[in-house]
């Protein structure tokens, strides 16, 4: 019979140092709750996008697999996060005269305008991910929610669009779908993040949402609501990492590990001349580590990575509207101080987001790395009930024809 | 001063053998070879009677065919009539013999602009020479050259890097554009001749705007001194790009094209260059507010080079407006070497070049340096000190190699992540020169 939409949501992040597949389960109730988790390392990904297909494909299948079983459910599409360099953000005006001989503006009218805000000025090999609508202008009229049913002659739409190179996106794409999964949708990191970490108030008062994973590093500004600005910087946690790795000339292994057990992300004056000394596995001498360059060379890229930040918000004008103040999460976020050295850099309040727009798993939520993931489940949940809608219609509509039939 | 950054030194020194300003200065633009003479044969169609050209050659076909006033035809008994026929020494050797007459050429100028193809026997062998016997005469001397294309073989690259070497020694200032560049302001359909023309032009741009810079009225002045200082005792290996925009949004649009320069490197240049000549040239209708746009988006990419601006007036430039470009980068010095993030091939190039020279001198025991130089470079003991000094540096490159490959660590491989100019796969602290001890 008819196919029902199934009730459960899966979000894929095929991220740099992990992947991760959460699912989402809508239940009696029709709220939406995160009842299964399932990641793996990641071994395929450089800088957020998939370098070598095959140890990817191994990679997501094993995370996708522990989901299920922890769900206790069958996945077959997913809603896949994408993220990268190629990623950008910009915003975008869109024209469309009104022809009809009322003027009254129509659904086909928003939908034609918000077409060609997405099209225009995008380079031609790139794609669209998403053209999000910030507000309409009526004949030079600002700040209109909705339009349909005013009156006017030329309707102009503002719209932030955030487009990657396609092939780039494609390969993402193509790797999920040699798994026999489908791919519902694409959703930018960034975006998802954003969605899983503020609430509608924050949105309306403008906050800043930073992802800092281990090969990217997303960036979203809400304000007023409607997203003003977003970014990605191929700069995260490896970058740390492999600093640490030049800078105290050990193994990129080993220097993850002192990131995890020693780092910080502010220098204090009380740990000046203190040492670490780790003992060597391979019976050589014991390597003996100043704690100072340690957490100075960490400090140093997480600040860049932040002031870089500061600079893009401040040439698209973003910065003064952010009375919310910012948001961490991201494996980056773990970093201890990192909040502080945030709040030095960006000079707004900074906390480490927590994922609290959902419900479910309380193990899951709380951890900052899991909100890329949460957030695409959150994209679904918005997506899902537009097409429950559009299914309950013709389900009516062939329902009544039937009976008409019936009748007859 | 009008350069926006803080000399180094609050006093600019003037050299001595430099006249006063107020005197108008005297310049002469010498072509050296071949490729010399068909940029010379570019400035000459589009400049002003005024200007002094000189063409020098072993070649008396191609000198015959130059509109250049004054021209030498260097010829010695080795070469029999037949040019230098790509040897570099006999151009050399030709050069040497003729020193006299080639110092009479330079008399009495402030600037001296030598213009060469490298890679041949004339351009190559001359130039430095050329350039010596310049200095000698007081002037300042600049050079324009161009290294061949990567398909004119490698003993062609290999000689125009000796050459380069040799020349950067001599000269006070050069000014390189590798042909292999071109590539980059090129499309798939331009024709061999085009492509020339083009790099010829390009040149003959340099050179003009140069000479502009120099000369023409402006509203800014860039002071002989300023450039002097800029080039004096650099030994400046130097990149050049020059942009121009029409219309209302020029002053963006000229900006926004020069950081996007391929001969800059997508702006990376400008992040590691140490000083800077930023040249702007518009018509009567040049606002004030226009060279300040483009200076702050120069400025914003340099924070730590020295700059030097000046702005002409020219009225062929109504409505118009060109910038050029010159980055100076001091010669690399161990300590400088980990910011350069230079290509992979010039490194090994430099490499290469070194151990053809090295063999030689090992022979003869560890204290001949200078042998890796010129063999006629007696004459002048100011070429030998530096070309020795040279040499120590190149020879440090080797000892930073492994360990400015390592630092990109794994992400070596990858994407390069340019973001302003900076490399961000770097670490930060080494970029930010941040010492640990």
């Amino acid at each position: 019979m008819f196919d029902l939409p199934s009730s459960i949501i899966v979000g894929l992040e095929i991220g740099t140092s992990k992947v991760c597949a959460v699912v989402g389960d809508f239940g009696a109730d029709g709220a939406l709750k995160i009842v299964g988790v399932g990641q793996a390392p990641s071994r395929g990904v450089r800088k957020g996008e998939i370098i070598n297909t095959e140890l990817a494909e191994e990679d997501i299948r094993h995370a996708v697999a522990e989901a299920e079983q922890m769900a206790d459910v069958e996945i077959r599409s997913v809603y896949l996060g994408v993220t990268g360099r190629h990623v950008r953000g910009f915003n975008n005006r869109g024209v469309h005269p009104i022809f009809s001989a009322d003027r009254e503006i129509s659904e086909d009218d928003v939908q034609d305008v918000i077409k060609n805000a997405k099209t225009i000025n995008l380079p031609a090999q790139n794609h669209a991910i998403h053209a999000i609508r910030q507000h309409f202008l009526v004949d030079d009229q600002d700040d209109i929610p909705n339009p349909v049913g005013m009156l006017g002659s030329r309707l102009e739409v503002d719209v932030h669009v955030v487009h990657g190179s396609l092939n780039r996106l494609q390969n993402a794409i193509r790797t999920v779908k040699g798994l026999q999964l489908e791919v519902d949708d694409i959703v930018f990191n960034g975006l998802a993040s954003a969605l899983a970490l503020l609430t509608n108030e924050q949105k309306e008062l403008g906050s800043l949402v930073v992802d800092i994973g281990s090969g990217t590093t997303e960036y979203v500004v809400y304000s007023n609501g409607i997203i003003k600005h977003t970014g990605v910087l191929a700069v995260g946690g490896d970058h740390v990492s492999n600093d640490l790795a030049y800078g105290l000339k050990t193994s990129l292994r080993r220097a993850e590990q002192f990131k995890l057990d020693h780092g910080s992300a502010i220098v204090d004056d009380s740990i000046k001349g203190q040492t670490i000394s780790i003992p060597n596995e391979n019976g050589l001498a014991p390597k003996i580590i100043n704690l100072e360059h340690l957490r100075r060379i960490m400090s140093l890229r997480l600040e860049e990575i932040f002031l870089l930040i500061g600079q893009d918000l401040e040439q698209a004008d973003a910065l003064d509207y952010l009375r919310g103040g910012a948001f961490l999460c991201g494996g980056g976020a773990r970093t201890p101080n990192i909040a502080k050295l945030a709040e030095q850099v960006l000079q707004m309040p900074v906390s480490v987001g927590k994922t609290n727009t959902i419900s479910g798993l309380k193990s899951a939520l709380d951890q900052p790395e899991f909100a890329t993931a949460i957030g695409l489940v959150k994209f679904g949940s918005f997506d899902h009930r537009k097409r429950a809608v559009k299914a309950s219609l013709t389900r009516n509509l062939k329902a009544t024809l039937s009976q008409l039939f019936h009748r007859a | 001063m009008t350069s926006p950054t803080p000399l180094t030194s609050p006093t600019p020194s003037a050299p001595t053998a430099i006249p006063a300003p107020p005197k108008p200065i005297s310049i002469k633009v010498i072509g050296v070879g071949g490729a010399g003479l068909a940029v010379l044969a570019h400035l000459i169609r589009s400049s002003p009677a005024g200007d002094r050209f000189a063409a020098i050659n072993t070649d008396a076909a191609s000198l015959a065919a130059s509109a250049a006033a004054e021209k030498l035809h260097l010829e010695t008994h080795l070469l029999r009539g037949l040019g230098s026929g790509g040897d570099p020494d006999r151009g050399r050797i030709a050069a040497q013999e003729n020193l006299p007459r080639l110092k009479s050429l330079c008399e009495g100028m402030d600037v001296i602009f030598i213009i060469a193809g490298l890679g041949g026997g004339a351009g190559t062998g001359i130039s430095p020479v050329l350039a010596r016997a310049a200095k000698e005469t007081g002037a300042l001397v600049i050079g324009f050259v161009t290294t061949p294309f990567d398909c004119e073989g490698t003993r062609r690259r290999h000689l125009a890097l000796e050459g380069l070497a040799e020349l950067k020694a001599a000269a006070d200032g050069l000014i390189c554009l590798p042909n292999q560049k071109m590539f980059k302001l090129i499309d798939e359909n331009t024709s061999a001749l085009e492509t020339f023309s083009i790099a010829n032009e390009y040149l003959a741009e340099g050179v003009r705007s140069f000479c502009r810079l120099l000369t023409c009225p402006g509203l800014i002045d860039i002071h002989f001194d300023d450039l002097c200082q800029l080039l004096r005792d650099r030994h400046a290996e130097s990149a050049f790009a020059v942009s121009e925009a029409v219309g209302p949004t020029r002053s963006r649009e000229v900006a926004e094209k020069l950081l996007a320069h391929p001969l800059l490197d997508a702006g990376q240049m400008l992040a590691e260059a140490d000083a800077l000549m930023v040249s702007i040239i518009g018509g009567p209708d040049l606002t004030m507010a226009e060279v300040n746009r483009v200076m702050e988006q120069i400025n914003r990419h340099c924070e730590h080079a020295q700059v030097v601006m000046g702005t002409a007036i020219d009225e062929a430039f109504r409505e118009r407006l060109a910038v050029t470009v010159i980055a100076a980068r001091k010669n690399l010095e161990p300590a400088e070497a980990r910011l350069s993030a230079r290509p992979g091939h010039e490194m090994s190039s430099q490499l290469i070049r070194q151990a053809i020279t090295a063999r030689p001198a090992s022979r003869f025991g560890p204290s001949t340096p200078s042998s890796a130089a010129s063999p006629g470079d007696e004459s002048s003991a100011q070429g030998t000190a530096s070309s020795r000094q040279r040499w120590k540096p190149a020879r440090m490159h080797q000892t930073q190699l492994p360990l400015e490959s390592a630092s990109k660590g794994r992400f070596d491989k990858s994407e390069p992540n340019i973001h302003r100019g900076e490399d961000l796969d770097l670490p930060t602290y080494v970029r930010r020169g941040v010492a640990l001890n």
